[in-house]
């Protein structure tokens, strides 16, 4: 397979440590080189929209002509890096004002740029390009009797896909059955956790977060699987307000979908960052962590 | 004489110059405050802030809480079946309000972004113990010390580093955002 450049983001630097770790051991695993990106630059996540359009179109910019550079596809394991990056390529192409303008910028960092790489969400690659039979081939210890709740939050199916292309987006329980788990009927799995509105209007987001987590508890879910840090963050570090926030709700443990991947592909649980939650989540894997270790000393 | 731009032509073109916002195309259908997810913490629902907007209203529309209240979550404009990108609405009435210092001075987010902003432009990356002081003492001091606590938490765990991660061509960097913004010398 063709390598990737690869755009962490600052996120996976920080809080989402373990949804960096977990995305290369997985991708190594499945025969996905991902090569990071050099000297890459914040995104501008949703707060640079806030100042300045065109600020926030060249910092996505300057990251990808550094991946047209390797002429690779990019890709973010973020949902809102992958947001902007992939408008900001859309913008770029549309509109050759906007170009010239950025590219002028750009030129002070030596740089060019033209819009014309492709941008790709990590969860992208994995349904779309290693594809679902080869992932299912791969896994060493399903995640038998699993309930997850495949939470696809916002960035990476709107505002790419529009109407009902938006509402009937499958991949994500694809993922989770080719890796042997449960995936539950999820009625919150398109909605918002809120996102920065945590910071800036709390009150909002603790309602966001509570909706999402009464889905889970609904459908009788043990873990909640995200495929963005914020989603992570927010639902599991202000879990415990938004719990408090209503009429009480169960705790459950949210984790990245590279992390239950990963432990389907046999990846020991440490190298997956698995133990770092804030929820505790070795209770609801015991089985599959039990399997896990019997496979290994096998 | 130059005729002067109405209210709802000016949010119309507040995104980039080549890409105007149809808002005079609203069909007041009300799709986007059913989807909206937060509209019931929202002064008017996205369908009577743009009723506002093409009426003229700017005194009502800016001391709404409205565009500051949408998480950008593009539930709106992925349903709006006359082409409106209502989110990118809320971003450019964010902006609107920001430029001409209109933001209510209680909101959080102006200060927010503007933290988020600066810290970009210094180090390249982001950090976010930079941010917490534009919201940490909204909760009172129970509120920090729960702040607190969830930051002690995650340090032990390894997942909140204690300095900022900065990019190598950071001056390359700024000299590219000067080409772009006006900063005051801050870029």
């Amino acid at each position: 397979m063709t390598p990737y450049a690869y755009f962490p983001g600052c996120s996976l630097e920080a809080m989402a440590r373990a949804y960096h770790r977990s995305a290369l051991e997985t991708s190594r695993a499945l025969g996905v080189e991902l090569r990071e990106l050099p000297d890459w630059n914040c995104c501008g996540a949703t707060a640079y929209f806030h100042i300045d359009e065109l600020l926030a179109d060249v910092l996505c910019a300057r990251n990808l002509a550094l991946a047209e550079r390797t002429g690779l596809d990019l890709v973010a394991p973020c949902a809102g890096c992958f947001k902007n990056l992939h408008a900001a390529a859309a913008h770029l192409r549309e509109d050759p004002d906007l170009a010239e303008h950025v590219n002028q910028a750009l030129g002070a960092d030596g740089l060019r740029v033209s819009g014309a790489g492709r941008v790709r969400h990590l969860i992208e690659v994995f349904v779309e390009d290693v594809g679902l039979e080869a992932i299912r081939a791969r896994v060493r210890t399903p995640l038998t009797g699993l309930r997850v709740a495949p939470y696809y939050g916002c960035q990476v199916v709107r505002p790419q896909l529009t109407g009902e292309a938006a509402a009937r987006v499958t991949f994500f329980e694809d993922l989770l059955a080719a890796a042997g788990a449960t995936p539950v009927a999820f009625p919150a799995r398109l909605r918002c956790c809120g996102g920065s509105l945590i910071a800036t209007q709390r009150a909002a987001a603790l309602a966001l977060l509570r909706e999402v987590l009464g889905a889970a508890r609904d459908q009788g879910a043990q873990v909640i699987a995200t495929l963005c840090p914020l989603c992570q963050i927010n639902l599991e570090c202000y879990q415990p307000q938004a719990r408090r926030a209503g009429p009480a709700l169960p705790a459950v443990p949210v984790l990245y979908f590279t992390q239950l991947l990963g432990l389907a592909l046999g990846i020991p649980p440490k190298r997956l960052g698995i133990g770092t939650e804030l929820v505790r989540a070795d209770r609801v894997l015991a089985p599959c962590l039990r399997r896990s270790r019997k496979t290994a000393a096998a | 004489m130059a005729a002067r731009v109405d209210f709802e032509a000016e949010i119309a073109h507040l995104l980039y110059a080549m890409k105007p916002n149809p808002v005079q195309a609203c069909l007041q259908c009300g799709t986007c405050s059913a989807a909206c997810p937060v509209a019931s913490h929202m002064d008017h629902s996205p369908r009577q802030l743009i009723a506002m907007i093409r009426a003229g209203e700017k005194e009502a529309v800016l001391a709404s809480n409205t565009c500051w209240a949408c998480a950008a979550c593009y539930e709106c404009t992925a349903r709006c079946p006359a082409g409106i990108d209502v989110a990118r609405l809320m971003y450019g009435l964010k902006r609107y309000a920001i430029w001409r210092r209109r933001a209510a001075p209680a909101l959080i987010a102006p200060e927010f972004s503007r933290r988020f902003m600066r810290m970009v432009t210094l180090t390249g990356r982001s950090w976010e113990p930079a941010l917490a002081p534009s919201y940490l003492w909204r909760g009172g001091v129970r509120g920090v010390l729960e702040e607190g606590r969830m930051a002690l938490a995650l340090i032990l765990r390894g997942r909140m580093p204690l300095w900022p991660r900065r990019i190598r061509h950071r001056q390359a960097f700024r000299a590219m955002l000067r080409e772009i913004l006006p900063t005051g010398g801050r870029a």
